[in-house]
């Protein structure tokens, strides 16, 4: 944890230029759904192919509320990320209720129908031209700057992995981890399942929302392009390749996989290539993820004489 | 009065009638065993008294009054635990978080509570960490406390699963086959355990193939075969009843 | 009936029948090995793609067709030994994120050896429509809705009368008692591949000369047909058929009736309907969890 404190106030150092900011700023965003999401899939063993959605949810109620109500960012921000946690419970309840493939194609149906209904209702959302979001102002002090941005979404993501790692140590933590050990056996104890897992999937839809609101106000510009399958399956897979269970993993795999591009854009059109190839062999090879393979690396040689 | 019974409890699945028509009333205090053939229904009968399955007719009281829960975690709250035949061990953590797992029940934790570590929260995990090493202890597991759940040995993880069922401090505990695969220095262990088991006051009834257990660790058994009660008492009359006999001991001694 | 009701039951069918045919790939692979192949629409745009790049080196259509279809095939086969194989035993979320990824690197491939312009495949016999009950339609739609039931039919032939597609089906019931039986289930494996993607490039070829065809046709195609089969029922055949036409039907109706902004819709409210209403389809069966 004092790593990852470290980590946010030093980075700047190294941060030669506003891309270098920018791209540091995406990372953290991203880390911060990763974290949410990884409670879902990584400790309660759940999965959604539709997280985009409830990205979706947050970064569009934000911006309709600010840009065409003239509602107060910040205030526009909870309302989204409340709507989102809102459509999750309704939803979430008679989903969840699915296992394995079918549950994988519940949520994946549930992104798609967001992602249309945004990209159809033209008049509230812009339509697939997208829209622009007013920037992030608290009391007519507006959020502006990569450097202020970097501050509060390090900030946040510093405060998500606290919030994360106290939930995991907890029985509340304890019981999710149970249904994804056994959920017969989680249910012979005592525990609800239904309702954890119901808790789990509100929690992280409700942080990749608050993450979708922050990424429409940096960026001043939200389009549907950002609610798709694809970026979907790219939540999934940071959270799978840095490991899953692991709430630094998640936040790693966020930062290789949402870096990695950038500096790889001289490979532009091999990127699909090479992430597809990536999710592949990560699988294959590495199925518990980059963080908790090193580990498991680490303690076999760390006993060797 | 009894802690448990069980009034015309049946179940069907599709045409197959796996439980019909079944009465029966177990003690508080003692040790009561549910033999039978394979296929008699004896997981089944377990799985309908823990609320995995619902019963397709027949009803339940415990201590007296009907037992009104659906899921099988309100059966849990109501005082019933199990072990299972084929492990559900939480193979996902150690040994000690498995049973901490089981104190569910007995830990009030609010979601803001968890999420911001309140001081009392971290007061309440050092005790829950206390009280599943005990019960490790009295399992005889006080070894394997740090272990993770999917290095330990087959006989270690049968008696995991007894102290995690035993963490919900439960009145009537359900083994399902605790002695299936354990070598006989093993079978004896859990002889031992359960009797102490029924020293502490907890009401024990298993299910068992291992007549020899059965037969030493019991007051009362009940014998099924093809979804019906066959008979019912103490050991000596069930032991000596040409029906039960027939049907199932005479098949071999263990 | 009004023209225009049969105009909307006629592309319907059409469509319907396509995703027939992806379901049907969607319903062997899942039978076979458990593994829902989410790369199944990429071999219809293989399919599309292919024909159009052999067509333009100089193939005639039959031939680049043929040589489409086989290439498909050749990749699926490819699919299980550097995929399928190698995740032996993993859980369904990796199984899922492995398809995914092959899916994006076809994608991305065809991106690359190909291009990102929409092709077009000329209609197999002519583009003169013909007038059916007052409303038109076009020949290929005849040959969608025709070969579509030439090899429903044949499919059906092979796995209720052939020994090796009731080696398929005994795979999919018991896959340790197949094994004790003889049957290869590596064998079954590859067949299952090799057929559904073979039906995937088919179906693309078939409906390219009416929607066209692009590197990314398969991403939508393949969802829905995962809808249709889901409809009908996952694993049951008859039930992949009936889910497509279905699907293409409602969809045809919905955008005809209801709402043309919001007709991709539709089958993706229908895969939560049916997950949450009846999980087992239309005509699949329940599943009891033994504990």
């Amino acid at each position: 944890m004092l790593a990852l404190i470290a980590a946010v106030a030093l980075l700047p150092l190294a941060l030669a230029n506003n891309y270098h900011y920018e791209i540091a700023i995406l990372v953290g965003l991203n880390a911060i759904v990763c974290v949410g999401l990884n409670l879902l899939i990584g400790y309660a063993g759940q999965i959604s192919l539709g997280h985009a959605g409830f990205f979706g949810i947050g970064a569009y109620g934000s911006a309709i509320l600010a840009a065409r109500y003239g509602w107060p960012p910040v205030l526009a921000l909870a309302a989204a990320s409340a709507a989102a946690a809102a459509l999750a419970y309704a939803v979430g309840r008679p989903i969840l209720r699915l296992r394995g493939h079918y549950l994988a194609m519940a949520t994946l149906g549930l992104g798609i129908i967001i992602s249309i209904v945004i990209a159809t209702e033209d008049r509230y959302t812009g339509g697939p031209d997208g829209m622009s979001v007013p920037p992030l102002a608290l009391a007519g002090f507006a959020l502006a700057g990569e450097r202020a941005w970097y501050w509060l979404v390090g900030a946040l993501l510093v405060a998500t992995v606290w919030l994360s790692l106290n939930l995991i140590e907890s029985p509340i933590g304890r019981a999710l981890r149970a249904l994804h050990g056994s959920e017969v056996a989680a249910e012979v104890v005592g525990i609800d399942s239904a309702r954890h897992k119901l808790l789990a999937f509100v929690l992280s839809a409700a942080i990749a929302a608050l993450a979708g609101a922050l990424t429409a106000h940096y960026a001043g510009f939200i389009t549907p392009g950002k609610v798709t399958f694809l970026h979907s399956i790219e939540l999934v897979v940071m959270v799978v390749f840095g490991g899953m269970a692991s709430t630094f993993g998640a936040v790693v795999g966020a930062a290789v996989l949402t870096a990695l591009p950038q500096l790889l854009t001289v490979f532009k059109e091999y990127e699909m290539v090479v992430f597809g190839g990536v999710m592949m062999l990560t699988m294959i090879f590495m199925p518990k993820g980059l963080v908790p393979t090193l580990a498991a690396l680490r303690s076999r040689f760390g006993k060797a004489p | 009065m009894s802690l448990l019974r069980a009034e015309g409890l049946s179940k069907e699945f599709g045409g197959v009638r796996a439980l019909e028509g079944l009465d029966f009333e177990i003690q508080p205090g003692a040790v009561f065993s549910i033999i039978g053939p394979n296929g008699a229904g004896k997981t089944t009968l377990l799985n309908l008294l823990t609320g995995i399955y619902r019963p397709s007719a027949g009803r339940l009281w415990l201590d007296g009054r009907a037992l009104s829960a659906h899921a099988p975690h309100e059966f849990a709250a109501a005082g019933i635990g199990r072990t299972f035949q084929n492990l559900q061990i939480f193979f996902n953590m150690s040994a000690l978080e498995n049973v901490m797992a089981g104190r569910h029940l007995h830990e009030r934790c609010s979601l803001v509570a968890a999420l911001l570590r309140a001081p009392r929260q971290a007061r309440a995990e050092r005790a829950c960490r206390e009280r599943a090493a005990e019960l490790l202890a009295f399992v005889g597991l006080e070894a394997y406390a740090r272990a993770a759940a999917d290095a330990m040995p087959y006989g270690a993880l049968k008696r995991l699963e007894i102290a995690r069922a035993l963490a919900t401090q439960p009145r009537l505990l359900l083994l399902d086959e605790p002695a299936a695969g354990l070598n006989p220095s093993e079978i004896r262990d859990i002889d031992r355990l359960i009797q102490r088991l029924a020293q502490s006051g907890i009401t024990v009834a298993l299910v068992e193939h291992n007549m020899k257990l059965v037969m030493g660790v019991s007051q009362h058994v009940l014998v099924l075969d093809h979804g019906r009660k066959l008979a019912e008492g103490d050991t000596e009359t069930v032991r000596n009843d040409p029906r039960v006999i027939e049907a199932y001991l005479g098949a071999g001694e263990h | 009936m009004s023209a225009q009701l049969v105009q909307f039951l006629l592309s319907g069918l059409t469509v319907g029948a396509i995703y027939a045919l992806v379901a049907l790939g969607f319903c062997i692979i899942y039978n076979a090995s458990h593994v829902i192949n989410f790369a199944q629409g990429e071999f219809v745009m293989i399919g599309g793609m292919a024909t159009a790049s052999f067509l333009g080196a100089g193939l005639p259509l039959p031939l680049a067709a043929l040589a489409a279809v086989a290439l498909a095939t050749l990749i699926g086969l490819a699919l299980v030994k550097f995929a399928v194989e190698p995740a032996r035993g993993a859980s369904v979320v990796t199984l899922i994120i492995i398809t995914i990824g092959a899916a994006i690197l076809l994608r991305g491939l065809a991106s690359i050896v190909w291009d990102k312009r929409i092709h077009a495949l000329p209609a197999f016999s002519g583009e003169q429509p013909i007038s059916i009950a007052g409303a038109t339609l076009a020949p290929q739609s005849l040959w969608v809705i025709g070969v579509t039931a030439l090899i429903v039919a044949a499919l059906w032939w092979f796995f209720n009368r052939t020994l090796a597609g009731k080696a398929i089906l005994a795979v999919s019931h018991n896959r340790l008692a197949a094994q004790l039986m003889g049957i290869s289930v590596r064998r079954v494996l590859l067949v299952s591949f090799g057929l559904s993607a073979a039906l995937g490039a088919l179906a693309g070829i078939l409906i390219a000369p009416i929607t066209f065809t692009s590197w990314d046709v398969g991403v939508m195609l393949g969802l829905k047909g995962f809808a249709a089969a889901i409809l009908g029922g996952m694993g049951s055949g008859p039930g992949a058929v009936l889910g497509g036409l279905t699907l293409g039907l409602l969809e045809s109706l919905g955008a005809g009736y209801l709402s043309s902004a919001y007709k991709d819709a539709i089958a993706f409210v229908i895969i939560l309907v049916v997950l949450v209403l009846m999980p087992g389809g239309l005509l699949g069966g329940r599943a009891t969890e033994r504990v």
